[in-house]
């Protein structure tokens, strides 16, 4: 009868249901680990190549401790957070001899060229806790001098550790045979207020 | 000595709550419970708060309230300007950003009469779909932790890694993706993710005949999910529902069909549709959408090759852009139901307004009516399968 | 007078301290399976930090619950609020003394073993119902009243399974149901009552609050049910007093179904330990594959089913013994 069926048979075909799940579970107990146990396994660089993590200053070909960068100020208005900062250098005081061609100049009365700016930035802030990866700087930059980073294992314990001066960082990865994390791990440990 | 402060029942006592548990309490029936479901709960997915009116188990009345999580997301747009909103879009909702990059970006390129090229057309897809399935990934993990079942969510996540890593090569990102410009998208595909994708499909094919096996024939899931939140087609209408919710309870409404957008209509795909109305017809629905997406992703990782133009359009919009006078509506089919959103621009470097639509929003209103008289476990069923993310919800 | 300090006492005294480090013990061993075992069905490693592989786990675990604050909530009812993790951690103690470990190695051999865990097991119900009563919190009474409810409705199945196998041997001493029991697998009582064993199992579940009927403990329900409240050591003693009552009830089934410390060529605790671990590892195993269910089904699971499949059970068995 149809009573019989639906009260004894499905619910053993039911309870079967519940032995299938306990296989795949069991199945799955004698399978290899999908973690990655940092810090005994890290992940492999070629994943990490495409990760977008915070920005960083590309260096001129010929003398890599010196930004692309050309002070336009176009990263820094384009950021819909507001987190990057670029001061430009100010005009260097002029040397003697230069004094001497611009006094000569406003005493022809002729135009009186004053030394300019190098173009390259004095002081190039990130403030990361502000920072949405969204690429904007890194796309509207006219000289591409910005690319990103990717370090995932960036660690802080203040949101101060996480206003980045890109410049630093741009000069410590210029120095030959110096990684970028170490150096800036002893950088942080001999800073008095994070020991 | 505890009765009173345990049980706030009568007018008369000290109601405690704030302003929404006083104004809920005044409508109390005798001798009820009256539940906060707070805004910390391990199964409100997000910030929700859900004042319930308990009788035993039973649930009386049930009010959301909402809030927790507004960001100002639309009155950001009025500030930032066009470029610059993108990003906002990406943390709308964490599930499928995606969907919301592109109705942003459709609706202005199509204030602007812009034309995508047909290569951009392609990668959108592609990532789009890519995200819909990490977005029903996601959905069922969570989904099953809040029926009790603590290891599907890692499995799902084990296959959510696979999509992450691709999503990631173009991208950069691996949650919150604000990957699409006015005009294209961000960057190209190249070789290593195409075949990365090609892989990828049969192996996430192989995985749900096993997903079939632990979860959806297991017999106590079907009893937690069967019968369970019935939501009559009526009910539907009513509350604007969309999505595997509405198409769950029989309504073949989905806006790749209905008002197909981009490329959709030179894929062959089904609309899957249940008509049980209740939560075991959304969860077969979503998982058969799952099924779905590997079929379109096939089809268009093939069309790729043959798609004409670069990945973004000639001379792009530059973040000083400024899009023209009007209003332009777009819509598009997200993991969840149906996103729009309406941009209003008077020609300035800002737009005027910014509405989005969100379905998480129209899919939570309809559940005051659906709980009322269901127990209180069947109402974390209901949360669960109406996929709600909250932060789409208060944007 | 030094009559009085017999040789039973002695032996009794000493059972009760072994019996205390063996619930200490087991705690430990068990959590540390549990989260291993749940590591492995999922993937990953589980703990692996603390100690070898994640071995000294337990005791730092239970190092830092002893550390932290004692919190009363507002409005509690103190005292009651902290005897329930008490009265639900006392009596575990208790129960472990009729079970036979080995030939030897019983507590106290008790004519009325079965009856007295029975008895005491039923204390854990009213602990619970303490428990989120005292809490002053509706998420805990909410909590009380399931786990209440599910403990009586769960104990009546289990009683009529464990008449069945009283019914065979005709006793309800636990060291002759073992004795009473053969060496090997075909003559243990399980192929006499395997319907009994069946029932026996999963009003275990149903007892001990374990998945898939953890619901007063739901944790993504009611955000920990009745121990919402609880703090540091009186969790820890209600979490104790969990895993103390899984090994107390797979024992009993060993005891009564799988021939207790009867084995293959030598009999011996081993074999004891071997399959109560077995039993445990299942109830382990079953709590990470399955959801959760609700609480009228489960109800239902017992009202509709166990309990006219226990009382068939038993007539089943009344009816061919009488053969």
């Amino acid at each position: 009868m149809e009573t019989i069926r639906r009260n004894i048979l499905q619910p053993i075909k039911d309870l079967w249901s519940l032995f299938v799940g306990l296989k795949v579970t069991g199945k799955f107990f004698a399978m290899k680990q999908v973690t990655v146990h940092y810090p005994r396994q890290v992940i492999e660089d070629e994943n990490l190549k495409s990760y977008a993590g915070h920005i960083e200053l590309v260096g001129k070909p010929k003398s890599p401790s010196i930004p692309k960068c050309i002070s336009c100020q176009m990263c820094a208005t384009s950021c819909p957070s507001g987190c990057i900062k670029v001061t430009r250098q100010k005009a260097p005081k002029p040397t003697p001899e230069q004094q001497k061609a611009m006094d000569e100049a406003k005493a022809k009365g002729e135009k009186v060229k004053k030394p300019t700016a190098p173009k390259n930035p004095a002081g190039f802030m990130l403030d990361y806790s502000l920072c949405s990866l969204c690429g904007t700087c890194v796309e509207v930059c006219p000289v591409k001098s910005l690319r990103f980073s990717n370090d995932i294992y960036l660690v802080g314990r203040s949101r101060d550790d996480f206003k980045f001066d890109l410049l630093e960082r741009l000069r410590s990865q210029a120095e030959p045979g110096c990684p970028v994390s170490e150096k800036k791990q002893q950088a942080r440990m001999t800073d008095g207020n994070h020991g | 000595m505890s009765s009173e402060t345990v049980f706030q029942t009568r007018a008369e006592d000290s109601i405690g709550g704030d302003f929404y548990a006083q104004h809920f309490q005044e409508g109390c029936e005798e001798n009820t419970l009256v539940l906060n479901m707070g805004p910390q709960h391990p199964s409100t997915h997000g910030v929700l708060r859900v004042i319930l009116e308990v009788d035993g188990e039973y649930i009386l009345r049930a009010e959301p309230v909402l809030g927790y999580l507004h960001r100002m997301h639309e009155k950001m747009g009025e500030v930032k300007s066009w470029y610059q909103f993108i990003p906002n879009m990406g943390r709308v909702d964490y599930g499928h950003p995606l969907a919301w990059n592109w109705a942003y970006v459709g609706a202005v390129e199509k204030l602007a009469g812009i034309e995508v090229p047909e290569r951009a057309e392609f990668i959108r897809v592609i990532t789009c779909e890519l995200n819909r399935l990490a977005s029903h990934l996601l959905w069922w993990g969570a989904y099953l932790l809040d029926l009790g079942a603590f290891t599907p969510i890692l499995y799902a996540f084990d296959d959510r890694e696979a999509i992450l890593d691709i999503l990631q090569r173009p991208t950069g990102s691996r949650l919150t993706y604000s990957s699409f410009r006015i005009g294209g998208v961000q960057t190209d595909l190249d070789e290593k993710t195409v075949q990365m994708i090609r892989d990828f499909i049969p192996i996430f094919r192989e995985r749900l005949p096993m997903y079939k096996a632990l979860v959806t024939d297991n017999i106590i899931l079907r009893k937690r999910v069967e019968g369970i939140g019935e939501m009559s087609p009526d009910v539907i209408d009513r509350y604007g529902c969309s999505g595997p919710v509405a198409r769950g309870s029989g309504i073949e409404y989905d806006v790749r069909r209905n008002e197909p957008y981009s490329i959709y209509d030179r894929f062959d795909f089904e609309v899957p549709t249940e008509d049980t109305c209740c939560a075991a017809g959304r969860y077969l629905v979503r998982m058969e959408e799952m099924a779905q997406t590997l079929r379109i992703l096939e089809q268009a990782v093939d069309g790729l090759d043959k798609a004409e133009g670069g990945c973004i359009m000639e001379k792009a919009p530059k973040p000083n852009w400024k899009a023209p006078a009007g209003e332009a509506w777009f819509a598009v089919e997200s993991g969840r139901g149906k996103v729009g959103v309406h941009v209003v621009s008077d020609g300035s470097k800002t737009p005027y307004r910014i509405k989005l639509r969100s379905p998480s929003y129209s899919n939570l209103s309809s559940f005051a009516e659906v709980a009322e008289g269901v127990l209180i476990a069947d109402a974390v069923s209901i949360l669960g399968s109406l996929d709600l993310i909250i932060p789409e919800v208060d944007r | 007078m030094t009559t009085f300090i017999n040789i039973q006492l002695l032996y009794l005294i000493i059972a009760l301290v072994a019996i205390m480090a063996w619930v200490g013990l087991n705690a430990l061993v068990l959590v540390y399976c549990e989260r291993k075992f749940a590591g492995h069905i999922q993937r990953r490693p589980g703990p692996f930090e603390v100690g070898p592989h994640g071995a000294l786990q337990p005791l730092i675990d239970g190092l830092k619950l002893m550390g932290k604050q004692l919190l009363t909530p507002d409005g509690a009812d103190k005292v009651l609020f902290w005897l329930a993790p008490i009265l639900s951690f006392v009596p575990v103690l208790l129960l472990f003394v009729p079970i036979p470990y080995g030939p030897v190695l019983t507590g106290m051999e008790m004519n009325l073993g079965i009856l007295l865990i029975l008895a005491f097991a039923g204390f854990n119900s009213l602990a619970l119902l303490l428990a989120g009563w005292a809490s002053n919190n509706k998420w805990g009474l909410l909590g009380a009243a399931r786990a209440v409810a599910q403990a009586v409705a769960y104990e009546i199945p289990m009683l009529l399974a464990v008449l069945g196998v009283a019914f065979i041997t005709g006793t309800l001493n636990l060291t002759e149901i073992t004795t009473m029991q053969g060496a090997w697998p075909w003559q243990w009582n399980i192929v006499l009552q395997p319907l009994g064993f069946i029932v026996f199992l999963v009003s275990a579940f149903g007892e001990t609050n374990r998945a898939p009927f953890d619901l007063p403990e739901g944790e993504s329900e009611l955000t920990a049910g009745f121990h919402t409240e609880y703090s540091s050591m009186g969790f820890g003693l209600f979490f104790m007093a969990e895993y103390a009552y899984m090994v107390v009830v797979c024992s009993v089934c060993t005891v009564l179904y799988l021939g207790g410390f009867k084995g293959p060529f030598i009999d011996g605790w081993w074999w004891f330990l071997a399959k109560t671990y077995a039993l445990l590892f299942l109830m382990i195993w079953v709590r990470w594959t399955y959801p959760r269910v609700r609480f009228d089904q489960l109800l239902n699971i017992n009202w509709k089913w166990l309990l006219p499949l226990a009382t068939f059970n038993l007539l089943a068995t009344a009816f061919f013994i009488k053969l």
